[in-house]
């Protein structure tokens, strides 16, 4: 008879999953070093350094100062933390748009579902970047600006998400089974269906935040995003390629590999998260 | 007329006609037995007898009274009436919940009173031990998960229960305790029964009356009478 394995918190520390958990550390550091940062080493936004600008690498600026004398490390910490906040909360309004929109054609259906779809694929046919940028370019540049702009791009894969897994469950027997014994359309939705939903829109905003952080840097980085003088990590590299030419490379080489380093741990999290919610693995790994 | 009846239903799925004027009547404490082919609309019949699906033409009446509309348009208190129990116990049964929690669902969306005890009392009528009503769906068998959606169908003590081939994935010994289960309870409240199967064994041991489907249009009783069984 084979061994019942038990599934157990830490499970997922077991070997193969090493990455994983070394993705995970990574996230868990660069997140609470975001939350620290302010308390530990307080940043003024608009200080300048003119008397030791373009230095290299040392022990007192370990990744350097730019092209206005400011702490390249510094900097990238609080660029982070914009980047980051930015990421998560424009893939959640993204996951409540396109949630929202999902829902409704996935539990009402004919002529509302075709509509709602039809206006899905016109908006994915537009590209998405110029979408994007023509919303912040109407709005003043700020944090909630480009929040809008991200959101009001990046709803349409969640939509299809939804509408999708809520047709494919209103036809199995156990919603069949829940109307029989006098189920409410309410208790349906939120007792049967929206548990079944939520944690792949959980695993779709996960997926997000990554896109948006690039989406947030592309945006910066064009001159569209946040106020030049606010770390962010789009305008750190925006600003660090005018050095680049005079030698400073650190300049943007740190906040480049920011981006690349918490991006990538984010997306592994989520694609193991993924892993874990299809059911076979899951029941796999309870039994 | 007393019993749950389906009158000159029509059911069309696109363009092709599953159920052309189909009629048949189940009488209290009655069990009817219903044979045919697979595909040939018994199960679209089930649906539209337990009123989950709106035929497109005919209704249904229970104990004379005709209902209109199906599903969420039913009210609660007219579906609970009819019970089912799916062929497929696998997919009629939410994933997520407990086995405990699968049979108190329909009382809770009644909210019904005493949940906890009736739960238990159903579980053991179904001849489920109480440690497996912690477990979720894909940690019991088949037979298991089967004797929880029968204590399920029977939360609500309905009046007519409609069984899908409710026996055909299951082993002897669970067939043997679920028709048991089902006449027993048939015999405490008057339940009135459709029974489909492909077992001829089961079809003659238990109902009364016997209709091969489809029935022929121009001949439209067809019904095999037995004798009492019981």
């Amino acid at each position: 008879m084979p061994r019942k394995r038990r599934l157990r918190p830490l499970s997922w520390l077991r070997p193969g999953t090493r990455g994983a958990a070394l993705a995970a550390v990574v996230l868990a550091t660069a997140i609470l070093a975001c939350l620290l940062v302010p308390l530990l080493w307080p940043l003024d936004q608009s200080a300048v350094a003119l008397d030791r600008i373009n230095q290299p690498p040392t022990w007192t600026h370990p990744a350097g100062t730019d092209d206005l004398g400011r702490d390249v490390a510094h900097r990238t910490l609080y660029g982070l933390r914009v980047s980051l906040l930015i990421g998560a909360v424009a893939a959640l309004v993204a996951t409540l748009i396109g949630g929202a929109v999902g829902a409704v054609a996935g539990t009402v259906g004919g002529w509302t579902d075709r509509i709602l779809m039809r206006i899905v694929d016109t908006v994915a046919a537009l590209p998405h970047l110029l979408l994007g940028i023509f919303i912040v370019a109407m709005l003043r540049p700020s944090l909630g600006a480009v929040i809008l702009s991200i959101g009001l791009t990046h709803w349409l894969s969640t939509a299809r998400i939804v509408r999708a897994e809520l047709l494919s469950l209103r036809t199995r027997p156990f919603i069949d089974a829940a109307i029989s014994g006098g189920a409410s359309r309410v208790r349906v939705l939120t007792r049967h269906l929206l548990p079944h939903v939520l944690p792949r829109m959980a695993l779709a905003t996960t997926l997000m935040v990554p896109h948006a952080v690039w989406h947030e840097t592309a945006l910066s980085f064009l001159g569209l995003g946040l106020p030049p003088h606010l770390a962010s990590l789009g305008n750190m590299i925006n600003d660090g390629q005018r050095s680049l030419l005079t030698g400073a490379w650190w300049a943007s080489l740190t906040p480049g590999l920011a981006i690349v380093v918490v991006t990538l741990a984010i997306a592994a999290v989520a694609a193991h998260w993924r892993d874990r919610l299809d059911p076979r693995v899951r029941a796999e790994l309870q039994l | 007329m007393n019993g749950l009846a389906a009158h000159e239903v029509t059911v069309a799925y696109g363009r092709q006609t599953v159920l052309d004027r189909a009629s048949i009547h189940i009488g209290p404490g009655e069990t009817v037995g219903l044979r045919g082919p697979s595909g040939c609309g018994k199960s679209t019949l089930v649906r539209v007898l337990a009123l989950l699906h709106r035929p497109d033409d005919g209704h249904v009446s229970i104990d004379g009274n005709p209902v209109t509309g199906a599903r969420y348009r039913v009210a609660a208190a007219v579906r609970t009436r009819i019970g089912v129990l799916f062929q497929s116990p696998r997919s009629a049964a939410d994933p997520r919940l407990s086995l405990a929690d699968i049979i108190a669902e329909p009382l809770r969306a009644t909210k019904a009173e005493r949940i906890q005890d009736r739960v238990v009392e159903l579980a053991y009528t179904a001849g489920l031990t109480t440690d497996l009503l912690r477990r979720q769906p894909h940690a019991v068998s088949d037979g298991q998960l089967q004797r929880a959606c029968l204590a399920r169908a029977l939360a609500h003590r309905p009046d007519y229960l409609l069984c899908d081939e409710a026996t055909t994935m299951l082993d002897a010994s669970t067939q043997a305790h679920v028709a048991a289960v089902i006449t027993d309870h048939q015999h405490r409240h008057g339940t009135g029964v459709l029974l489909i199967t492909h077992d001829p064994a089961l079809m003659h041991r238990w109902a009364h009356r016997v209709i091969d489907w489809p029935p022929d249009q121009a001949a439209p009783a067809t019904a095999v009478e037995h004798a009492d069984h019981h």
